[in-house]
């Protein structure tokens, strides 16, 4: 059973101490989502998790056994795979070779034709544009490449920083449906999201971050009936809207 | 006018590009992808260039097979260098990656050069080999045997090197980490050993070129800087990132300094390639093969 866990996590950038003390718990098979204001902390949080950033205070566990001090490399050896924001494709590759990096693990490396189908079977978009290079790819078209370049990882929690950022709403959906498919799969699955009422009705728990702490958590449906929740976040907030980007 | 010497001149600036292009490949592999401007290439060229003139010298050894044994030589110490001194660099910002590592690579080509004097004195040294000065001639145009297989190993050196960075998964991995090292982490791309490789291979290459230059051209601890210059001159003609097209700048600029005698006089020959390169940042600073 996997179960990943932030505890107490304190991350800074330089002396900027971006997360005091924040703590998540992502169970086997759930979908998780991250809500918050910009600045609160999610993409730090994700980073951590990933291994980009690591904790200065604070444990990061995997099924029990600390991870903070692996590095992202390591980490995606254990299953962990994080989607950055903005996407970060090799814009000067083509779609084939993003998608066979993400098999660059060795554990992944072995499975490289089944995990192709089954991405091309997600995305079959991507395999008539196998030899295009991924910089001249539509936005939506490379939120797909960098979900299928993700998967090729085979990941067991699948983390994703605001997958809907600049993309039309109806491609967003698309984006929602195909993460509902992955979890139905078996993947876990944690997400960032500024569409706060879409990423609700998607997940199973939510955590809100707020000002680098969680300020509350709870099954997903239960968050967005509080009123907090309500007023602060799906107020304003379209839930056709992108969102603004976070800096 | 007689055709003949503008031919003959324009053959032996196609050589000495092909030199200067595999120089420029080395230095260029290092910075697209970590971003370390190694001014020490030129010097690691030197390296090149005594290993093979000491086996020679000791042992006999033809300079172009002593290429493997000088590149593998020079790719430990490449390894060497990168863990040593490089690898902190790579720690750091983009910017400051090319700052700390022009103080770094600038000391190192002071010390390699140094201790180059010490160990085998100021004296210039060549490779002279059995068929030294042969060659074909065809209808009045020389073709050295020595040049003619410097070129033809460059030639296959980048072509290989392309196909490495193309074709295997352990050169996509380079590509990608060049692109955005921090994403290709998250493929479970090891950057570090990524860094190392690369370098290493940067300094394999030089090697190369420095046993290709034993056999045609002068080895003495100066000529680092002097191949240092001719390969950043190339680097800037060719843009970043573009293996193919440093090699061929690397003829360009081979050719260019030939007719120039032509068009400005001999005496101006090595200001030729620094007004290119001047022209080039000023019309197109991305590069003639570079991206963006």
């Amino acid at each position: 059973m996997l179960e990943l866990e932030a505890s107490e996590i304190y991350v800074a950038y330089g002396d900027l101490t971006a997360l005091w003390g924040a703590s998540l718990k992502v169970h086997q098979g759930e979908i998780v989502v991250l809500i918050g204001p910009n600045g609160a902390g999610k993409t730090t949080l994700m980073r951590a998790l990933a291994g980009l950033q690591p904790p200065y205070r604070g444990r990061i566990l995997l099924d029990g056994t600390p991870v903070h001090q692996l590095r992202a490399h390591q980490l995606v050896e254990r299953g962990i795979v994080l989607i950055p924001e903005g996407r970060r494709l090799f814009g000067g590759m083509s779609v084939i070779e993003n998608l066979t990096m993400g098999a660059y693990a060795a554990s992944a490396r072995k499975q490289v034709p089944q995990s192709l189908d089954r991405v091309y079977s997600i995305f079959p978009v991507l395999a008539e544009r196998a030899q295009q290079q991924a910089g001249t790819l539509s936005g939506g078209q490379q939120q797909m490449l960098a979900i299928g370049r993700a998967l090729m990882a085979q990941p067991r929690i699948l983390m994703l920083d605001e997958p809907s950022l600049g993309l039309a709403p109806i491609v967003v959906s698309n984006i929602f449906d195909v993460l509902r498919q992955i979890n139905a799969e078996g993947v876990t699955i944690l997400l960032a999201e500024q569409n706060a009422r879409m990423a609700l009705e998607l997940a199973h728990r939510a955590y809100i971050l707020e000002e680098g702490r969680v300020s509350s958590e709870g099954p997903a449906q239960e968050i967005l009936q509080t009123d907090h929740v309500r007023r602060a976040y799906l107020g304003q907030v379209s839930p056709l809207a992108g969102g603004p980007t976070e800096p | 006018m007689n055709l003949e010497p503008v031919i003959q001149n324009l053959v032996f600036g196609l050589f000495v590009g092909g030199l200067y292009g595999i120089a420029a490949v080395g230095l260029s592999l290092a910075f697209g992808v970590q971003k370390v401007l190694n001014v020490a290439h030129g010097s690691l060229i030197m390296l090149g260039g005594y290993v093979s003139f000491w086996i020679f010298t000791w042992y006999g050894i033809d300079p172009f097979l002593a290429i493997f044994i000088t590149a593998p030589l020079l790719f430990a110490f490449g390894v060497a260098l990168h863990l040593g001194l490089f690898r902190f660099v790579t720690r750091l910002g983009e910017e400051d990656r090319i700052k700390n590592s022009l103080l770094i690579s600038f000391g190192l080509t002071l010390i390699l050069e140094n201790v180059a004097i010490k160990l085998w004195t100021a004296d210039e040294r060549a490779v002279t080999t059995s068929y030294a000065g042969d060659g074909l001639t065809i209808e009045g145009i020389a073709f050295p045997y020595t040049r003619v297989a410097s070129l033809i190993v460059a030639a296959i050196c980048v072509f290989a090197l392309y196909a490495f960075l193309n074709r295997t998964f352990a050169g996509k991995a380079i590509r990608a980490t060049s692109e955005d090292w921090e994403a290709a982490s998250l493929m479970g791309i090891n950057v570090q050993r990524t860094y190392v490789i690369a370098f290493a291979i940067g300094t394999a290459l030089a090697g190369i070129a420095g046993a290709l230059v034993s056999v045609s051209y002068l080895i003495a601890p100066g000529i680092g800087l002097t191949w240092t210059l001719k390969a950043l001159v190339v680097v800037v003609l060719a843009g970043m990132g573009s293996i193919l097209g440093a090699f061929a700048a690397g003829i360009l600029l081979g050719l260019a300094e030939a007719l120039s005698i032509y068009l400005v006089g001999a005496a101006y020959r090595e200001v030729v390639g620094l007004v290119l390169f001047v022209l080039v940042l000023l019309v197109r600073p991305q590069g003639l093969f570079g991206r963006r």
